[in-house]
């Protein structure tokens, strides 16, 4: 079982969603991330969809994708140099004698202070899908209240 | 011209030179029944949604054409889901309007309201919810395109109510472009070439001819391929009649019940050039004893097809017949004359046979076997699901491409009678036989007043043994042989349930009696013809590959 970045392009039409969907769900494939994002052409969106599975299988859904009617592209980014970003939004735990440390931490990886209560502060990070790990294990010893992942876009690089 | 969404249903169904169309009326759908009243095509009303369907698709398998259904919103689209799969699994094209509640309604829990783009999307090639009665033209063309091109599937346009009474201009487009949609016809040269090259060194190759080659209207240029090379060829069960059985390099189906030769040829094979097929399980049995010496040539015209279950040397992803033309072209013959010695060894040392019954008793193979005599081969065979089925498969020889019409994939009992109605409707030059058993029969026998009211002369041949056969076979081989709710002998009287509907029944209980009773339904002409033979009730098909097995687990004949 590998990690795969599938890149869907479609119409943008009612019901795409569910297609797509669909055709991991009916093989018991839970979806890591999906994103579902507007491009450069008014009536196409990009679906971004982050999958770990069988080779085989996967291979299997890519062709069964190119067969939808609405999908117009499928690209594989999971072995294609890609820009990749993500956001992230965590709400951490923040006592007074803990919230010089934290900003520090939000500061090197250039987080923005969403949120501050007398309890806790909310930041937010938008970069590469590692980054993002790296800082929610920073953040993970002063206790996580809540935090919420967008799910990654990925941009094949230009050669 | 100015019309309302039900006007532009029929002035599109008009457009596609739609001759038939198959449903049922109900609540959301008078706005386009009102319009049928006048309609130049023909309105065919089956007795329940699931008979519609059946027979549109038995229609479309029969001509070639694209079926049409009509059915009302929730429960109406719910009766249609068996055979909306049943096409799905057999790449059937069909186009099939529903109806739904009004647009307004929609997610309400509304009166007859189910969310059919949601149930169908699974089991339909793609499928439509209307929502502004200026795309309903478009979207029918667009339907009837994706329903018959590439590989044909059935396609669902659901229509709300209002849509139906809404107004709008009628144009109906001449050209479309789908811009996710452009299906591949012609293979790629280079892999043409390399299939070709593969083809003339091999040894031991065997030809794997599947649906299709029917679809893409391939047979007489695969009858080509196989006199340009003198490769023995087998079929799948949707294969039937793409090259006639009765040719000596026919090595008839394969699969779970194909024949010794074909298993054993297939499983000995260096190349297997499989057309049009998908390597479905009940061919190959354990995927990993499969074909453990050859290399693999696929042509098909579903990407999504190629290397699915069995991993391919060479893919040429192109319609059949545009293939096969290109391979004809270039082709010479391999030098496989032992090859073929030992292929007809095979063949006349393990026939396709059964075991004779005691006097007077009836075997279901001669019932079939009797059923091509007297027809010459030349009838058009439907059948239902199960030993019926494997029987019919086993036992006609077909010749031709559209006589064998059989829900494949799906494997849906109750198919075969509905699919005949349409079968007929499409031929009405050839006699259309239901070969089918005395379980799959019920399923759908409420039809038979539709053939009667149409006078359509089907006939259907019930080889009733009181048994849901396959499964009691199963049973009897692997579970014990506890009939476990597989005897059905509590039966009704198939004579007088004929003639209730006023049909032709016929009853035959001693083996003497079968010819005359065949002879006697083919010389009705103007009605349909039940004809109940009571058969040997534990009777088994055979060979049996066990499934998930390989070849040399094939169970040949009845352990004593």
């Amino acid at each position: 079982m590998r990690q795969y970045v599938i890149s869907v392009k479609v119409e943008n039409k009612f019901g795409v969603l569910a297609r797509v969907a669909g055709l991991f769900s009916a093989r018991g494939y839970n979806i890591d991330s999906l994103t579902v994002s507007a491009t450069e052409q008014d009536n196409i969106s990009v679906m971004t969809i982050v999958v770990r599975g069988d080779d085989r299988v996967i291979e299997q859904v890519k062709k069964q994708l190119n067969k939808l009617i609405d999908v117009i592209k499928v690209t594989d980014h999971t072995d294609l140099p890609c820009v990749q970003r993500e956001i992230v939004l965590i709400k951490v735990n923040a006592p007074a004698s803990k919230r010089a440390e934290i900003y520090q931490l939000g500061e090197i990886f250039r987080a923005d202070i969403a949120d501050i209560s007398p309890k806790s502060i909310t930041l937010g990070v938008k970069g590469e899908p590692d980054k993002i790990d790296n800082f929610i294990e920073l953040l993970r010893p002063y206790g996580i209240k809540e935090l919420m992942r967008t799910g990654r876009v990925s941009l094949v690089k230009e050669q | 011209m100015k019309a309302n969404g039900a006007q532009i249903i029929i002035e599109s169904l008009k457009k596609e030179n739609v001759e038939y169309m198959f449903g049922y009326p109900g609540g959301v759908v008078i706005p386009i029944f009102h319009q049928l009243f006048n309609a130049p095509f023909k309105f065919i009303l089956s007795r329940h949604e699931q008979g519609a369907v059946h027979a549109a698709d038995g229609y479309a398998r029969a001509s070639g054409k694209t079926g049409v259904v009509l059915a009302t919103s929730g429960p109406g689209a719910t009766n249609l889901v068996t055979g909306i799969a049943t096409a799905y699994m057999d790449s059937v094209p069909l186009v099939v309007f529903t109806g739904q509640v009004s647009t307004r309604m929609i997610g309400n829990d509304a009166f007859q309201e189910v969310d059919v783009t949601g149930i169908t999307r699974p089991i339909t090639k793609h499928n439509y919810l209307v929502q502004d009665v200026k795309d309903l033209a478009r979207i029918i063309k667009e339907a009837f395109h994706i329903a018959g091109t590439g590989r044909p599937g059935p396609v669902v346009i659901d229509v709300p109510v209002d849509i139906s009474n809404a107004e709008h201009k009628f144009h109906y487009p001449e050209k479309i472009d789908i811009r996710g949609y452009k299906p591949k016809y012609e293979g790629h040269p280079v892999q043409i070439e390399k299939a070709c090259k593969l083809i003339e060194a091999s040894k031991k190759p065997v030809i794997y001819a599947g649906g299709g080659v029917i679809i893409s209207n391939a047979s007489r240029e695969l009858r080509d391929f196989v006199k340009l090379t003198g490769i023995p060829i087998t079929t799948t069960l949707l294969g039937l009649g793409v090259y006639p059985e009765t040719d000596r390099l026919s090595l008839e189906m394969l699969g779970m019940h194909g024949t010794y030769y074909a298993n054993h040829a297939v499983n000995e094979s260096d190349l297997l050039i499989a057309i049009g097929a998908r390597f479905d399980d009940r061919v190959t049995g354990n995927i990993k004893t499969f074909i453990p010496n050859a290399k693999v040539i696929h042509i098909d015209i579903d990407p999504a097809s190629v290397s699915k279950n069995v991993l391919v040397d060479v893919p040429i992803v192109g319609d059949c017949r545009h293939v096969l033309n290109e391979i004809n072209k270039m082709i010479k013959a391999p030098s496989i004359d032992p090859w073929i010695k030992e292929v007809m060894k095979m063949k006349e040392e393990h026939p396709l046979t059964y075991d004779q019954p005691q006097k007077g008793m009836i075997k279901p193979q001669f019932v079939v076997e009797e059923i091509y005599r007297l027809t010459k081969g030349d009838a058009v065979i439907c059948t239902e699901v199960g030993q019926n089925q494997m029987w019919a498969a086993q036992f006609y020889k077909y010749t031709q491409p559209r006589t064998f019409i059989s829900s494949g994939g799906l494997g849906t009992m109750g198919y075969g009678f509905p699919a005949a109605i349409g079968a007929q409707l499409a031929r009405p030059d050839k006699r259309v036989i239901d070969i089918a058993g005395d379980g799959s029969i019920q399923m759908n026998i409420q039809e038979l007043i539709v053939a009667v009211q149409h006078r359509l002369p089907v006939i259907v041949a019930i080889l009733n043994n009181g048994f849901l056969g396959m499964v009691r076979q199963w049973q009897q081989l692997f579970y014990e042989k506890r009939y476990s709710h597989t005897c059905i002998n509590f039966a009704p009287d198939f004579v007088k349930l004929a003639e209730a509907y006023g049909a032709a029944g016929i009853r035959v209980e001693e083996k003497e009696d079968v010819a005359a009773a065949i002879k006697k339904a083919l010389s009705i002409n103007d009605r349909p013809i039940i004809i109940d033979f009571a058969v040997n009730r534990e009777e088994n098909v055979y060979p049996m590959v066990p499934a998930g097995k390989s070849v040399k687990d094939t169970i040949m004949r009845e352990l004593a």
